[in-house]
């Protein structure tokens, strides 16, 4: 089953939105007129592939995140989640493939040219830097300072230093601003990775397993902040907690072995006969 | 930013202490005769491993990058100034025939092709701007910087870290060592750069007239034609000496400014790599040592912070080259040997990697403990011999690994915690 796309509304004749359907099907995107698809898809691959020692991690003919959509990817273990996120963000090169972004192919960039570009990322074990402090964490992850010259001789400025008070107070985090990030929980850890990720600014979000090891009132609250940052960013989700994906309530795509198996509802991937029987193994 | 300010309240007592011990102190010491010149020329060369020390300490403590390659930079610098101080330095040396005066320690073993003589040899192209005093200090600080440069390019942007680049620079280290011993090189080979005489600052900004100093040479000699040393009837070995219008090396209060200025030159080498440190950029080192690819994901480009990093310490070990040669009269390429750039990390380790005052510390205990254990010493029951140093080395090393991890600066900081007025309560790593 190949991922379908909603007709959207971001074309204004269908003849131009039929047209861009039937593309979509073909999928030719570095053949045909880039821009219909960027008007429409914020990311999106063809034809990407990798393998390591021959096993195929990847391989999706083709997949789209629309502007200003939140997508949760669901799938096994194994089944290629964070090798996908790997090849959008360029720690992993894929062995074949495009990935477009925002109107331009970013698959040969390096990972810190796709992050200035708006991609950002949160790992799946929340990576901050230990010996910081939670203040000096998020003032690494400030967008536009990211240039040694610029490091050296700047300081923050007093409007930045009140957008980081701020991003601290919303996760709770105000009094531990001064303590380095190795004393921190882990709930705390994984909602200062989240926090540097929005200062961060980024276009899209790419955001690997928030809910990992939190307790269910944390688990809550990153629901309730991913929603809000769904208002005015692009997201993708990867979760194994059904019921943190269950309150999220989006679209959700079914990874197994590195192919997209399904798209749809919750509801709907639950009554799936493929997708139970990936996830049973029968 | 908090911490910064918390950090220099912390490290303000410590540095007070060592102006007052190093400006006032010693120099009071010695003036009372209680410290020999020798004995402050000894200090001053082991404030210069303080300034190597520290550049290691910023580049291994903070950005976490093991380089084994800081002693070859610090001969970089001291070949430098080496060269400069040859150059003015005698007492004798011939006028090649550009009308260039070949230094003493070149002269005596030039490698000449075959069927050339003396009268052959001529100072190589890459003499001639150690001339200029000046011109000598900027190469000294660039040569170094600018090899780092090239160095860190390559390596760091083709993501070369850890132990591999540890293993890369020892093999650089060991590289320039068989560079440098080759007499070809025109470097004096493993004999090394010798015969320093003077510093001439004024005479340095000149140009050198064979004549001139020819004639002088003869006015303060009565006529008297010197040593015709090759005695083909000419006087082509000019006993040339530059006392008269330089600081003499040999001059206890040269040896006493020398020192001064090498304190000087460590605080000012402190100063910087605090700036850096305390600056965004010192976060972006310390964050690059936590977790160098997350650092990526924030559109960062780690190699930059890392290649600068690299380069504020090749120059520092310039400095600290720079500042070694005219205390020490001497540099051949056995300091510049593999072994030497590892002990530097073992000052650094024993006195306390990642603060830039157990750099210093370290650097400075580790020293004078070479000095005093290398020598004999009868304790009546037992004699010390200075063969047991390396074991006793290697133990100081273990034990401070295994019971202070974070070096001997870890005791200072207890005992200061015990008896000063206040507890230390910031977390955050103190410079």
């Amino acid at each position: 089953m190949s991922a379908e796309v909603e007709s959207g509304s971001t074309h204004s004749t269908v003849e131009e939105e039929n047209l861009a359907l039937k593309e979509y099907r073909n999928f030719l995107p570095s053949k045909i007129k880039k821009d219909i698809w960027s008007s429409k898809f914020l990311l999106f691959v063809e034809s990407l592939s990798v393998s390591f020692d021959g096993f195929k991690a990847v391989d999706i003919p083709h997949f789209g995140i629309k502007h200003g959509e939140l997508r949760v990817i669901i799938g096994p273990n194994g089944a290629g989640k964070t090798t996908f996120c790997d090849l959008v963000s360029g720690k992993t090169p894929p062995s074949t493939g495009k990935v477009y972004y925002d109107g331009k192919n970013i698959t040969q960039m390096d990972e810190s040219d796709i992050a200035l570009m708006g991609i950002g990322r949160k790992f799946q074990t929340p990576t901050v830097f230990d010996s910081l402090s939670t203040y000096e964490n998020l003032l690494l992850a400030l967008p536009g300072n990211q240039d040694w010259q610029d490091n050296l001789l700047k300081r923050e400025s007093e409007q930045e230093k009140n957008q980081i008070l701020e991003i601290l107070e919303k996760v709770n985090l105000s009094e531990c601003r001064d303590m380095p990030a190795k004393s921190l929980s882990h709930g705390q850890r994984q909602w200062l990775a989240i926090s540097a990720l929005i200062i961060s600014k980024p276009k899209l979000l790419l955001v690997d397993e928030p809910a990992a090891g939190l307790t269910d009132l944390e688990t809550e609250r990153t629901a309730d902040l991913l929603m809000e940052l769904a208002e005015d960013h692009t997201l993708v989700v990867i979760e194994h907690d059904m019921d943190f994906v269950r309150r999220l309530g989006q679209k959700v795509t079914v990874l197994n072995e590195g192919r997209v198996l399904a798209e749809g509802s919750l509801e709907e991937m639950e009554t799936n006969e493929e997708v139970m029987e990936a996830y049973l193994g029968r | 930013m908090k911490p910064v300010a918390q950090q220099l309240v912390e490290s303000k007592r410590s540095l007070v202490l060592l102006a007052i011990l190093g400006f006032f102190i010693l120099p009071f010491l010695y003036s009372i005769d209680v410290l020999s010149i020798g004995q402050i020329n000894m200090i001053g060369r082991y404030m210069t491993f303080a300034i190597l020390a520290l550049g290691l300490d910023l580049l291994w403590g903070y950005v976490g990058i093991l380089s084994l390659c800081q002693c070859t930079f610090f001969c970089l610098g001291a070949y430098a100034m080496g060269m400069h101080l040859a150059h003015h330095g005698g007492p004798e040396g011939i006028i090649d025939a550009n009308g260039w005066k070949l230094p003493a320690c070149l002269f005596v073993v030039y490698p000449y092709d075959v069927g050339e003589s003396s009268g052959d040899a001529l100072v190589p192209f890459f003499w001639k701007p150690f001339w200029n005093l000046p011109l000598t200090i900027l190469l000294g600080l660039l040569i170094p910087a600018v090899c780092s440069f090239v160095l860190g390019y390559f390596v760091f942007r083709s993501r070369v870290r850890g132990v591999y680049f540890a293993i890369l620079s020892q093999a650089i280290a060991v590289a320039g060592w068989l560079v440098f011993c080759r007499n070809d090189v025109k470097l004096c080979g493993t004999n090394g750069l010798t015969r320093f005489d003077v510093i001439a600052p004024a005479e340095s900004l000149t140009t050198f007239h064979p004549e001139d100093a020819k004639d002088q040479w003869i006015a303060s000699h009565d006529g008297d034609m010197g040593q015709d040393l090759n005695e083909d009837g000419k006087l082509d070995q000019l006993d040339y000496s530059m006392a008269e219008v330089g600081f003499s090396l040999s001059e206890p209060n040269v040896q006493l400014s020398l020192y001064l200025l090498t304190l000087a030159c460590l605080f000012g080498s402190f100063f910087l790599c605090k700036w850096i440190v305390n600056s965004r950029l010192g976060r972006v080192l310390i964050a690059i040592r936590d977790d160098e690819s997350t650092l990526n994901f924030f559109g960062y480009k780690p190699h930059q912070y890392k290649i600068f990093a690299f380069c504020i310490a090749a120059a520092l070990a310039g400095l600290a080259g720079m500042l070694y040669i005219p205390q020490m009269k001497i540099i051949t390429p056995s300091n510049m040997e593999a072994v030497r750039s590892v002990l530097v990390v073992v000052w650094v380790a024993v006195g306390g990697r990642g603060t830039l005052r157990g750099a210093i510390l370290g650097a400075l205990t580790v020293n004078l403990l070479y000095n005093y254990l290398t020598s004999e010493h009868d304790y009546g029951l037992f004699s010390w011999s200075p063969d047991y140093w390396p074991i006793f080395l290697g133990i100081a090393f273990v034990l401070v690994v295994l019971y202070l991890p974070n070096g001997l600066i870890e005791v200072v900081d207890r005992f200061r915690d015990r008896f000063g007025n206040k507890p230390n309560t910031n977390p955050i790593e103190k410079v």
